[in-house]
C-alpha cells in the first residue's frame, strides 16, 4: 500500500520535475523532431514576443517564442520513433566489478522503483555463482546484456523487440503478442512475463513510453532497458547510482569512458589491466555487459548473505558448483 | 448395384440415421469441450498466471500439445501421400481416415499457440507486422500453405464421393444434405476427361502434401532448434521431429481403424492385414525414431558440456521414469509387437499404437520442459512453481478438450461424408481388395 504511494508519488514528482525542467531540457531533444510543429504553430499568429534559448541535440543555440513550447507529455509520445531509433552516435555499454559486489541489492531494488515493477519482477538478478568445485563462489549481478547479436531479437516474429543504433534492445510492449519465443530464445534468462496484470497506478493520460517500459502490460514481456530514459537526459543507469559499493561502471564504448559515478575510467584500459571478459563468449551473442573477474575482492561472499531477509537468502540455499 | 448399396450403406453407417449412441457420445466430448473453454476463459480473464507456466518455465502442455497435434496431422498427410503415390492396394480403407487426420489435427494445433499467446487480441501482428528471421513466421507461412494444401487434397478425395451420394437417389437424408451434395460434387458425372483431370490432380496435391508436411514439421522443430538451449540447439532435430510426426500419426491411424471397425461394423472393409501392414510401418518408422532419439542423447550424453550434462543428469533423476517410458518402453515395445507374427492380433497391434503415441506425447513433454527447467543460469528462486513446471487444470482441461474436439469433428464428419472413400472401393473389384 505505503509502496505504492510512494511509487505513485515518486512518479507524479517526476512528471511535475519534466513539466518544469523539461520545459528546457526536454524541448532540447524534441526541437529537432518538432519542427513541423513549430511552424504549425507559427500559423496561429499568436506570438507572446517573448523567447527562450534551447540547445538542440546536435548542439545548435536556437530561439523560439514562448508560445511555441509545449509540455513534456507529448515528449513521450514522439518518442515512440525515437526510442527505436536510439541516440545518435553512441554505444552504451556496462562493466561490473564483481570484486566489489556484495550482494547489497540496492541496485535490484532502484530498478524496481524506477521502473514500477512489482516485487517479484527483477530486471537486475543476482546470482550467487560457484563455476567449479575447484573455484570460489562470487556474487555475479545480471542486468540484460544488450547483446550485438541479439538472439530474442532475431526470433521475435512481429519486431516487437528491437535493437538500437546504441546498442540497446528494447521492447515495444503495445506491439508485443506474448508468444515468449525472446525468453526462450535469450541465453541469459534476461526476460520476464507479465504473468498477471501488474496493477500500476499511473494517470490516465500516461503514455506508453518503451525506454522505461511503463506502463507494463499484462500478458508481454519485459526486462532491463538500461534506463534508456536516463540516458537520453544525460544521467546514468538507476542500477549505477544506486550501488553503494560503485560496482557497476557505464559509459559509451565510443567514447571508450565508463563511470561509476565516483570514479571515471577508459574502458579499454579497464578491460585489459582487469582482464574484463563477457559471461559465455562462446555463445556469440556480442553482450555489451563485460565483467571484471572477482580476484582481491573488497568483501568476503559469505557477507553477501547477512544484510538480507531470510527470503533472499533461501534463494541461494543451493547454490553451488555446476 | 446391389453391391454398391451395400457398400455405400456400410461406409455411411451415420449418414441416414444418428444413433442415441452417437448423441451420447458426442455430448460426452462436448462437455470436456465447455470445461476447457471455461479454462480459458479464466486465463483470459486473469492471465497466464492461473497456468503452470512462469518466467523459466515458459512454454508447458500448449506446445506440447501444439507439436504434437502437428504431429499427428503431417503425418496423416505424409501416410496418405506416400501410399497414394505408390499406389498401394490396401491403402483404400485407410486412406480416408489418414486424410481425415491431417485435416483435423491440422485445425486443433494452431489452437494451441494461440492459449500460449499473452496477448491473444494481437494474434494478427503476425500477419501485419511479420519479420520473415522468426522462425514464428515461417511456420505461420508454413501452417497457413499446409492447411491450403491439405484441404485441396482432402477435397479432391471427396469429389467422387459426393456425386456418387448426390446421385443416389434413394438416400434418407434432409433436403440440405443432398443441396450441399450437389454443390460439392462440382457437376462430377465420372466421365474420362474428369477422371483423369481429377486423378492427376490427385497426384500432384499426393506430392505436394508430402514436400509441405516435411518443410512444416522441420520449421517446427527449428523453433526449438535455432535457439543455444541445451538440448534444444540439435542439428539433427529437423528430421526427427518428421519421423516423430510419422511415427505418431501411424499410431493414430491404427487406433482409429480399430475404433470405426468396432463402432460401424466395417469389419469386411478392414482386416487383420489392415493393421499388420500398418503395424509394420509404424515398426518401421519406429526403428527410424528411436535412432534418431538414441543418437541425439547418445551424443549429449557421451560429450562432457557442461549444460548437456546437467540436462542429461535432470532427465536421469527428475524426469526417469518418464523418459524410461518415453524412449524405451514406448519405441522397443511396439517393435517386439509387431516384429513377431505371433504377437499380431489386432489387439496387440492397436495396444502398441497407444503406448507408441502416449509415449511420444511424453517425448515431447519431456524436450520442452526439462531443458526449460536447466537455464544457463541456475535458477536461483524460492517460488516452487518458478524452479518446477507442473500443469495446472486449466492446462489439463484445454488439453482434453483438444481431444475432445477432434472426437467432434470426426463425428460430424461421419454424419455427412463417408469415413472409407466409396469410390475407392468401387474402383477396383472388392475380393481383391479384401484378399
Amino acid at each position: 500500500m505505503n509502496n505504492s504511494e510512494n511509487k505513485a508519488q515518486g512518479k507524479s514528482s517526476r512528471r511535475n520535475f519534466l513539466r518544469k525542467v523539461g520545459i528546457g531540457v526536454g524541448a532540447i531533444s524534441v526541437t529537432g523532431l518538432t519542427g513541423a510543429a513549430f511552424k504549425n504553430n507559427s500559423k496561429n499568429g499568436l506570438k507572446s514576443g517573448e523567447t527562450v534559448r534551447l540547445l538542440t541535440t546536435d548542439g545548435k543555440l536556437v530561439e523560439v517564442d514562448k508560445s511555441d513550447l509545449r509540455p513534456v507529455k507529448e515528449i513521450v509520445a514522439e518518442l515512440k520513433e525515437e526510442a527505436r531509433a536510439g541516440l545518435p552516435n553512441r554505444k552504451f555499454g556496462m562493466v561490473i566489478d564483481l570484486s566489489k559486489c556484495k550482494n547489497a541489492r540496492k541496485c535490484v531494488e532502484a530498478c524496481q522503483e524506477g521502473h514500477m515493477l512489482p516485487r517479484d519482477h527483477e530486471w537486475m538478478k543476482i546470482y550467487l555463482l560457484q563455476d567449479d568445485r575447484q573455484t570460489a563462489p562470487y556474487w555475479f549481478p545480471k542486468p540484460c546484456f544488450h547483446c550485438d547479436k541479439p538472439m530474442c531479437v532475431s526470433v521475435c516474429p512481429v519486431g516487437a523487440t528491437y535493437k538500437r543504433a546504441d546498442g540497446i534492445v528494447l521492447i515495444d510492449n503495445q506491439r508485443c503478442i506474448g508468444c515468449k519465443f525472446c525468453m526462450t530464445g535469450c541465453p541469459y534468462s534476461a526476460r520476464v512475463f507479465n504473468w498477471k496484470d501488474p496493477e500500476i497506478k499511473l494517470p490516465p493520460d500516461h503514455a506508453y513510453d518503451p525506454e522505461t517500459n511503463i506502463p507494463a502490460v499484462e500478458g508481454t514481456v519485459g526486462k532491463c532497458v538500461f534506463c534508456a530514459d536516463n540516458l537520453r537526459k544525460g544521467l546514468l543507469p538507476r542500477c549505477v547510482t544506486a550501488c553503494p559499493m560503485g560496482t557497476i561502471y557505464f559509459g559509451d564504448l565510443l567514447e571508450d569512458t565508463v563511470t561509476n559515478g565516483n570514479e571515471t575510467v577508459r574502458f579499454s584500459k579497464l578491460m585489459e589491466e582487469r582482464a574484463g571478459y563477457r559471461y559465455r563468449e562462446e555463445l556469440g551473442t556480442l553482450p555489451s555487459v563485460f565483467y571484471l573477474p572477482p580476484v582481491e575482492r573488497m568483501f568476503p561472499v559469505e557477507s553477501g548473505l547477512e544484510d538480507v531477509d531470510e527470503k533472499i537468502r533461501d534463494r541461494y540455499k543451493n547454490a553451488g558448483p555446476r | 448395384m446391389e453391391a454398391d448399396k451395400k457398400l455405400l450403406k456400410d461406409l455411411t453407417p451415420e449418414l441416414e440415421k444418428t444413433s442415441i449412441k452417437w448423441y451420447l457420445t458426442f455430448f460426452l466430448f462436448f462437455v470436456l469441450f465447455v470445461a476447457g473453454i471455461y479454462g480459458l476463459i479464466l486465463q483470459i480473464e486473469k492471465g497466464h498466471i492461473v497456468t503452470g507456466m512462469r518466467d523459466n518455465v515458459v512454454w508447458g502442455f500448449y506446445i506440447v500439445n501444439f507439436i504434437f497435434f502437428m504431429g499427428l496431422s503431417y503425418s496423416g498427410a505424409l501416410i496418405s501421400g506416400v501410399l497414394h503415390l505408390f499406389h498401394t492396394g490396401w491403402r483404400k480403407p485407410v486412406i480416408r481416415m489418414a486424410e481425415l487426420i491431417t485435416i483435423i489435427s491440422l485445425i486443433i494445433g494452431p489452437f494451441f499457440i494461440f492459449f500460449c499467446i499473452g496477448r491473444l487480441d494481437r494474434l494478427y501482428f503476425l500477419f501485419i507486422h511479420p519479420r520473415i528471421q522468426s522462425p514464428i513466421t515461417w511456420d505461420v507461412i508454413a501452417i497457413c500453405t499446409d492447411l491450403v494444401g491439405c484441404f485441396i487434397y482432402l477435397y479432391l478425395s471427396f469429389v467422387e464421393d459426393f456425386a456418387i451420394l448426390r446421385d443416389y437417389a434413394d438416400l434418407n437424408v434432409a433436403p440440405w444434405k443432398k443441396k450441399l451434395y450437389r454443390i460439392l460434387s462440382l457437376g462430377y458425372t465420372g466421365t474420362d476427361i474428369q477422371k483423369k483431370l481429377l486423378s492427376r490432380a490427385r497426384m500432384i496435391m499426393a506430392a505436394m502434401v508430402i514436400a509441405i508436411a516435411i518443410i512444416v514439421y522441420s520449421v517446427l522443430a527449428w523453433i526449438f532448434g535455432v535457439t543455444l538451449q541445451p538440448g534444444w540447439h540439435s542439428t539433427i532435430f529437423g528430421p526427427y521431429f518428421v519421423i516423430a510426426a510419422v511415427f505418431s500419426g501411424t499410431g493414430l491411424l491404427i487406433i482409429l481403424m480399430w475404433i470405426f471397425r468396432k463402432i460401424y461394423h466395417l469389419e469386411e472393409y478392414i482386416t487383420k492385414r489392415h493393421f499388420v501392414n500398418v503395424g509394420v510401418l509404424l515398426m518401421i518408422i519406429a526403428a527410424f525414431y528411436g535412432y534418431f532419439t538414441f543418437s541425439d542423447y547418445l551424443t549429449k550424453w557421451y560429450g562432457s558440456i557442461k549444460m548437456d550434462s546437467i540436462l542429461i543428469d535432470k532427465l536421469f533423476s527428475d524426469y526417469y521414469s518418464l523418459f524410461i517410458f518415453a524412449n524405451y518402453i514406448g519405441i522397443l515395445l511396439p517393435c517386439i509387437i509387431i516384429a513377431f507374427p505371433r504377437f499380431r492380433s489386432i489387439r496387440n497391434i492397436t495396444i502398441a499404437a497407444i503406448i507408441a503415441i502416449l509415449a511420444l506425447w511424453v517425448n515431447r513433454y519431456i524436450i520442452v520442459i526439462p531443458t526449460l527447467e536447466t537455464p544457463f543460469l541456475p535458477i536461483q528462486d524460492t517460488r516452487p512453481d518458478w524452479i518446477k513446471y507442473t500443469p495446472t487444470w486449466i492446462e489439463w482441461a484445454l488439453t482434453v478438450a483438444g481431444v475432445s474436439v477432434f472426437a467432434m469433428l470426426f463425428m460430424l464428419v461421419s454424419k455427412i461424408a463417408p469415413i472409407i472413400s466409396i469410390s475407392e472401393m468401387q474402383e477396383k473389384d472388392k475380393s481383391e481388395i479384401l484378399k
